[in-house]
């Protein structure tokens, strides 16, 4: 699971859940992957992301020194942050760990690579 | 212009590995290679809907269309499945093509609407369950949701006999359908119940622009 995708699970599906976000995020295993840069591709997406989940992701993956607290009001002229960013949310693959609901504590395991996000019938 | 020749993609998609055991009440049927090319390569070479973008796949089972879509240069590609066993497959088949860009999530697809992966895709693509086994309407849910996660297109297959519904629903769903292409869909005895060794079933490729959505 790449940090691209954790900034867009919820556990919101489970009855009683309210906003089920950002899910607290831990890993056991992480592998580097290299993928192609592409600014533009990372501009477009940054305004669908939560950016404290994205610093979130950061310390846990530690590399909160490379993305700074809150979204600076300009980031499309600073190619440094983007590619920082690039790596942050696309180049690293969590392969163990898990998701924990903030609201009810449900874990959601990541296993092999894959987030299960399915919950069970009385859940929902 | 597509990246690769239709022929060449085909050639790849050859190599992605399907069910080991489908199941039937999923309707686990995989998108045939031929197919799978034939569509993706249409997204790409007619409306530029794959290079650089980001690409939704919907009940992606072991990952055909998510991968044909890689393989074009989508930037990023996204699938969700509810069955363990497919997503495991779906894992290996894009470790196996050494394709670092593509994510799998095991999710129930009706539960994204409402979600943050709402107009967060550039481009959906699925092969939904058709809803013929005890589930029917199943591939409008589909259609449904996916218009809901894109903002720029989604294609999909549908039996041609249900071609006018699908006109009326999309279109009060916010969305400009148009069939892309007949297919002759041949769903090769992968259950049981199947007593012919092959069965044909005409199945519209559709695409559903949604540009112009609110």
């Amino acid at each position: 699971m790449k940090l691209s995708t954790y900034n867009f699970l919820t556990s919101m599906a489970i009855k009683g859940v309210k906003v089920g976000f950002p899910l607290k995020l831990t890993i056991s295993k992480k592998e580097l992957v290299e993928t192609e840069f592409n600014p533009t591709f990372v501009e477009r997406l940054l305004p669908k992301l939560d950016w404290s989940a994205v610093y979130g992701a950061a310390q846990v993956a530690e590399l909160a020194e490379d993305i700074p607290a809150v979204q600076p009001e300009s980031i499309v002229d600073n190619e440094q942050l983007l590619q920082k960013l690039h790596h942050l949310l696309f180049e690293i693959d969590v392969l163990e760990g898990q998701l924990e609901c903030p609201e009810t504590g449900r874990i959601f395991p990541i296993t092999d690579g894959i987030p299960n996000m399915l919950l069970n019938e009385d859940e929902v | 212009m597509a990246r690769l020749k239709l022929k060449k993609l085909e050639e790849y998609l050859q190599c992605v590995d399907g069910f080991e055991k489908p199941k039937i009440m999923l309707e686990q049927y995989p998108t045939p290679p031929h197919i799978a090319a034939c569509m993706v390569h249409h997204m790409q070479a007619q409306h530029d809907d794959i290079e650089g973008k980001f690409v939704g796949d919907l009940g992606c089972g072991c990952g055909m269309l998510s991968i044909g879509a890689t393989l074009l240069g989508a930037q990023l590609t996204v699938g969700f499945e509810l069955d363990g066993d497919a997503v495991d497959i779906y894992r290996n088949n894009v470790q196996e093509m050494e394709l670092p860009n593509v994510d799998c999530v095991r999710a129930d697809v009706l539960q994204l609407p409402g979600s943050k992966w709402e107009k967060t895709f550039d481009t959906i693509v699925m092969n939904p369950p058709f809803g013929t086994k005890h589930n029917a309407g199943m591939d409008m849910k589909f259609l449904e949701v996916g218009l809901r996660l894109a903002t720029g297109a989604v294609y999909s297959l549908h039996k041609t006999s249900t071609r006018a519904y699908i006109q009326k629903k999309s279109e009060e769903w916010g969305a400009s359908g148009s069939v892309v292409a007949e297919l002759r869909y041949n769903i090769e005895a992968s259950y049981k119940f199947h007593k012919r060794q092959s069965k044909d079933i005409e199945v519209d490729f559709w695409r559903f622009d949604i540009s112009g959505k609110d």
